[in-house]
């Protein structure tokens, strides 16, 4: 029987990871919390909106309403990598070779493990980012599209069209596909081996959380009373198949999906605050956490694969411990 | 997941540059009324108040890929107000800045397209500032000065000091033209109360129409809303309430509202029609406001509408000796007046 370890906080939680195998919590305030033999905290953005976890180099990005980008690292170390003036940081990601890029505006830029900044302006605002895992190459999401840019060589970027607001960006595992969550109710995705169109939709609500599964073969959802998950194995990614739908209820949504690391199960989040985990082979279900006062937001599987921690936007955190 | 306790009021203020905008919000960052406020602009320009709560963002039309051309929101407001809504204790309302050329259509959209920004907030009012000395030059050069006059709520018709007692009479009456329903302030230094300004749940169904005085004067036409209603509402006083020109008179607007009345509807009529004109002639409409006399019904049913949107409630009980009538306004371009009066009173009950 799993066991709920919770940590009960004030604001709304952005973002749950391990660090070095300390669940941490950042949230809107900025601060982070950790659970490291008894709770701790550090203070990252004065207003943190966005933040990523850089798992090449174990540590959470953040970036806020001060217009600044902070480095987190286990065992409280934060450390401000950018300043880009007054406009809030609305997007964070991180890549290869220490790079991390962040969006203000219509502007995104790209930091690199030296130091060095490059800009990339763009003519309507930067909704999403993401690195691809392969190369130095980053993509955009943005108002009827996506960009693809390579900030280690000069030359054009590469211009991805899809009529609509593109809100969020995700490359799969093996960089063969992006994948784009929009302002719509639906995905969009392009292979990008020849620019081929995929058109995921029929969500009843905005997606805000994607996970890719072990290898990319799957891409888990939230939008919908279930998580919606697609098949990414063979080299056409889903289309013209259905995807799964996993852990359905009637009364709420899922709001945040998290694959296991080596396993076909995925994680999911409800708007109510339940957690539980399902498996994709049989769609056996499998409850982790009781309803509680806040949508979930956020979650992780650690590396042993026995804990997950959770936030949730009324600032109920905790971790799951799935074989207690 | 939508709470009417916990929604915060949004005011959105239109304007065009040099209308008075950064004026009227440095008094509302600054003028102690007790309530705090995120207010988002397009550039910090001249807001000289330091204030984390100034919140630069820029203008973002985002049109939804649905083929309605008219269904188009303001895709960094969405953004805006869900990293602001993460920390709600910080503020009791929000008010919006757009630039002087905005059109205010997709700000308003916005709070009731998106799901969660609709869960969230709700749109309090939409104020429009005048510039009395320079609106009419504006009107002749652009679409969108009469459309924010079309679509306010409250219109703040400043720099009086600028102009004669005549041209402002004369500016005053274009703006009625435009906008029968809206209340108008006449203001110098944008002067006005801020309780006129916010605060005035302008898009509550409940309220939206009850303190509305032109629309319950709700005249056939619009000449005759100049007669005597005015000091209800205006700050000023020692106003000569003499007859104005009539609008037709105004040149450059192509802006018109509609005012229809009957008696009560049969709701089996009256729904299909209102739905079937928001869908065909909700381009051309930017806002309709009503309150109908359903047949059978004891409540009033109140409805308003930007675009293709529509949205209707119960809203009380009929008074005791209260006329059971229906009203319904449509402001908007190119509408077919007989047409919508002929198909409107087809509708009521028999």
């Amino acid at each position: 029987m799993p066991t709920v370890a919770p940590l009960d906080l004030e604001g709304h939680c952005v973002a749950a990871v391990f660090l070095n195998d300390v669940p941490h919590f950042a949230l809107a305030d900025g601060a982070i919390h950790r659970l490291d033999s008894g709770q701790k905290t550090v203070q990252a953005n004065d207003g943190l909106l966005a933040a990523f976890h850089d798992v090449a180099n174990d540590r959470l990005i953040t970036g806020g309403e001060d217009g600044k980008v902070f480095s987190v690292k286990a065992g409280g170390e934060v450390t401000e990598l950018a300043s880009a003036g007054r406009k809030w940081i609305t997007s964070v990601t991180a890549g290869p070779q220490g790079a991390v890029a962040y969006a203000s505006g219509k502007i995104a830029f790209v930091r690199f493990a030296d130091g060095k900044t490059k800009e990339f302006a763009h003519p309507r605002s930067v909704e999403g980012l993401a690195f691809s895992p392969k190369g130095m190459r980053f993509g955009v999401a943005r108002y009827n599209g996506a960009t693809l840019h390579f900030p280690a060589a000069e030359g054009k970027p590469v211009e991805l069209e899809w009529a609509g607001a593109h809100t969020g960006i995700t490359f799969s595992p093996d960089g063969a596909f992006l994948v784009t969550t929009m302002q719509e109710n639906a995905l969009h995705g392009w292979k990008l081996a020849d620019g081929k169109h995929m058109r995921m939709s029929g969500y009843p609500g905005k997606v805000k959380s994607l996970s890719w599964s072990v290898k990319g073969k799957w891409l888990a959802s939230s939008g919908a009373p279930a998580a919606i998950v697609w098949p990414f194995a063979s080299k056409d990614g889903p289309m013209g198949k259905a995807p799964l739908e996993l852990g359905t209820r009637g009364n709420t949504m899922v709001t945040c999906v998290a694959c296991h690391p080596s396993q076909e199960v995925t994680a999911i989040g409800y708007e109510d605050g339940m957690v539980i985990a399902a498996r994709f082979a049989d769609a056996k279900e499998v409850l982790l956490r009781r309803p509680g006062k806040g949508a979930i937001t956020s979650m992780m599987w650690d590396k042993e694969e026995r804990r997950i921690a959770f936030g949730s936007a009324a600032g109920d955190c905790g971790v799951i411990d799935i074989t207690a | 997941m939508s709470d009417a306790q916990t929604q915060i009021p949004v005011t959105v203020l239109t304007g065009y540059l040099g209308a008075g905008k950064t004026t009227l919000l440095n008094r509302i960052l600054s003028e102690n009324h007790g309530r705090r406020y995120a207010v988002i602009v397009n550039e910090f320009g001249e807001i000289g108040i330091d204030n984390d709560l100034i919140v630069e963002s820029d203008e973002e039309i985002y049109e939804m890929n649905n083929g309605c051309v008219c269904c188009t929101v303001r895709g960094d407001l969405i953004r805006v107000v869900e990293g602001l809504m993460r920390r709600p204790g910080r503020f009791d309302a929000i008010v919006v800045e757009t630039t002087g050329l905005a059109d205010p259509v997709p700000v308003a959209q916005t709070f009731f397209m998106d799901d969660d920004v609709r869960s969230k907030t709700k749109l309090d009012a939409v104020v429009a500032l005048v510039d009395a000395k320079h609106l009419p030059l504006r009107l002749k050069d652009s679409k969108e000065a009469e459309d924010q006059i079309a679509f306010a709520d409250v219109v703040v018709l400043n720099k009086t000091d600028l102009v004669t007692p005549e041209e402002l009479e004369k500016v005053e009456a274009t703006i009625r033209a435009i906008n029968p329903a809206a209340r108008i302030h006449r203001t110098e230094r944008a002067g006005v109360a801020l309780r006129e300004v916010l605060d005035r749940g302008a898009f509550d169904l409940s309220r939206a129409l009850e303190n509305d005085p032109h629309f319950l004067e709700a005249h056939d036409h619009d000449h005759d809303h100049h007669d005597h209603d005015h000091d209800h509402h205006h700050d000023h006083d020692g106003h000569d309430h003499h007859h104005h020109d009539h609008p037709s008179d105004i040149h450059d607007v192509t802006v018109k509202s509609v005012s229809l009345r009957g008696g009560e509807m049969d709701p089996k009529k009256f729904f299909p029609w209102i739905e079937k004109v928001t869908q065909m002639e909700g381009p051309n409409i930017l806002r309709l406001k009503g309150i109908i006399a359903l047949k059978g019904d004891d409540e009033r049913y109140v409805l308003q509408g930007v675009h293709m949107i529509l949205e209707g409630d119960h809203q009380r009980a009929w008074k005791d000796g209260e006329k059971h009538e229906s009203r319904l306004v449509f402001i908007g371009r190119e509408l077919d007046e007989e047409r919508l009066r002929k198909s409107f009173e087809a509708c009521q009950a028999a």
